[in-house]
């Protein structure tokens, strides 16, 4: 980067260390928070509306969305988050190539499962393989985000779903008295009181999920803990900058990331509580208005 | 409506002649001196300087993917990438599952590198590899404690802080790291021959492509410039039938 960097094994003690971590790979590695927050800044709330609709199935008169919704909400709150991790991105990833390759190469004969062999036409391929290499990245990041949210969704559903009935049936109930229909009852009384029930729920699923991000490196993303691995491992002199075994400051420093991300949502959630306990019928919102 | 069907035929048959050259190359990153990424974050190492002459000679045009080692065989069947050229090794196990192209290195010995000074039992120690190497499953066979890491550096690090006793991998691999360990690391006993060689891994389904490489080495190995990749990089002992 800096010109001085242009021979390392030259260099100074000090310099030696701004150039190392000035390289483009640990410049990767900075901008690997970046996708760590912004994976958290898209997953909660597309999470919290998977949710939020999952709940609102669970509630359906329809039979059918009744039972796909709590299947759903039940299934992936039973199984390993891992195994989900690993298998939507595959399956999905397989599944749109099939549906393009049905379509764009439907002049195909071949099979497409030779053998083990997962074979589509190279058009159908997603993304295609002349696409930049930040094309396959976002794609990859992409599979990941929609796996966290299908997984963290059946998780918030539970928690509203929870919520929902903690809401105090003479609300509900002194709602139909004044003739308001099950729509505005459900969208007018239920949805904006449930918040301070679910708030406990969801500030506990928001810690999951910042614990959850480094699966984004099993998925093949290459995030923090990636990076922090590959810089960290010990290089001989093959590489500019020869060192040791250092990936235990690397994972410190990990941890002092997740730490502050920690120290940092749990002060952002307890002003969230108290705001919405505010004229409340709970213990918090009395205490709130001098009760 | 038939001109319709005739455009979109041509058209595929357009797309997939623009395509059809464009080689995903899925290697590692992370198994110096045969494949590495450099502190600017670009793919280096013996096999990517041979991947890519191989490229030029076959006139493909390639592009380079980072894979980790653990699902590097089941990710070229999916097809995330169309090769692999990881420093893999030619074994019958493998090649149940996916085509070799003909080696492009000999045989690497394998080495045990350990703590110097330690005496260690090679055959009933406990000794670290990578998961899924050759190496592996001849720890395992030689009745010897088989430690599994999912990195080559890890199974180093094993044996600097003592989890294991020794490592076994290929000699290539470990010869910068006991060079360099100032004395820390030494070789232990004798080598062990295991695999046919590396090869670069395709799809059973993709016998084309194989062909062209396969081509492609015979023509690298025909001029000397094979030889000359493996001595300039020290991977193995050359290819005595190679100019």
């Amino acid at each position: 980067m800096f010109n001085v960097c242009a021979d390392p094994s030259t260099l100074t003690e000090f310099f030696w260390v701004i150039c190392y971590l000035t390289t483009a790979k640990h410049f990767a590695f900075y901008v690997s928070f970046f996708v760590v927050l912004v994976l958290l800044a898209i997953a909660a709330p597309l999470s919290l509306l998977f949710g939020f609709i999952a709940t609102i199935g669970t509630r359906s008169s329809n039979w059918f969305i009744q039972i796909f919704s709590k299947s759903y909400i039940n299934m992936v709150r039973g199984i390993p988050d891992v195994v989900f991790f690993l298998f939507v991105p595959l399956a999905l990833d397989q599944f749109f190539e099939l549906i393009r390759h049905k379509i764009i190469c439907f002049d195909v004969v071949e099979p497409i499962w030779q053998g083990t062999d997962f074979v589509v036409c190279k058009a159908a391929k997603l993304p295609l393989s002349t696409a930049d290499l930040w094309v396959h990245q976002l794609y990859a990041f992409t599979l990941a985000l929609i796996a966290f949210a299908i997984v963290f969704g059946a998780f918030a559903g539970n928690v509203l779903s929870g919520a929902m009935r903690s809401v105090s049936k003479t609300q509900t109930e002194t709602g139909a008295a004044f003739g308001f229909t099950q729509k505005q009852i459900f969208w007018r009384i239920l949805v904006p009181q449930m918040w301070i029930y679910a708030i406990p729920g969801l500030s506990n699923l928001w810690m999951l999920l910042i614990k959850a991000t480094p699966l984004l490196f099993l998925l093949g993303v290459e995030d923090i803990v990636y990076w922090a691995r590959e810089l960290g491992g010990s290089k001989t002199s093959m590489y500019a900058y020869p060192h040791p075994d250092w990936r235990v400051y690397y994972f410190a420093g990990l941890l002092v990331f997740y730490l502050l991300m920690t120290w940092a949502s749990s002060k952002v959630l307890k002003r969230l509580q108290i705001k919405l306990s505010k004229g409340q019928a709970t213990m918090a919102g009395k205490e709130l208005q001098g009760y | 409506m038939k001109k319709i069907l005739i455009a979109a035929v041509f058209a595929s048959f357009a797309i997939s002649t623009v395509y059809a050259d464009t080689v995903r190359m899925g290697t590692e990153g992370a198994y110096m001196p045969y494949n590495g990424i450099d502190d600017n974050g670009q793919f280096i190492g013996f096999e990517i300087d041979l991947g890519n002459e191989l490229c030029k000679r076959a006139n493909l045009d390639c592009a380079w993917v980072k894979n980790d080692w653990d699902s590097i065989i089941p990710n070229l069947k999916g097809g995330n990438y169309d090769t692999i050229i990881a420093g893999m090794s030619i074994t019958e196990e493998r090649m149940k599952e996916i085509d070799f192209t003909r080696p492009y290195t000999m045989p690497d010995p394998s080495t045990y590198v350990t703590l110097s000074g330690a005496s260690v039992d090679l055959k009933s120690g406990v000794i670290a590899a990578q998961t899924g190497t050759i190496q592996a499953s001849y720890i395992v066979d030689s009745g010897a404690t088989l430690v599994e890491f999912a990195t080559p550096d890890e199974t180093i690090a094993a044996v600097r802080n003592g989890e294991a006793d020794a490592v076994l991998a290929d000699d290539a691999f470990l010869k910068p790291f006991v060079q360099e360990s100032g004395g820390e690391l030494s070789f232990a006993g004798d080598s062990v021959f295991i695999g046919g060689g590396v090869g670069m891994g395709i799809r059973k389904s993709d016998s084309s492509l194989k062909e062209k490489f396969n081509s492609a080495i015979n023509s690298m190995c025909d001029d000397g410039s094979l030889n000359s990749l493996i001595t300039e990089w020290e991977i193995s002992e050359t290819f005595p039938d190679c100019k």
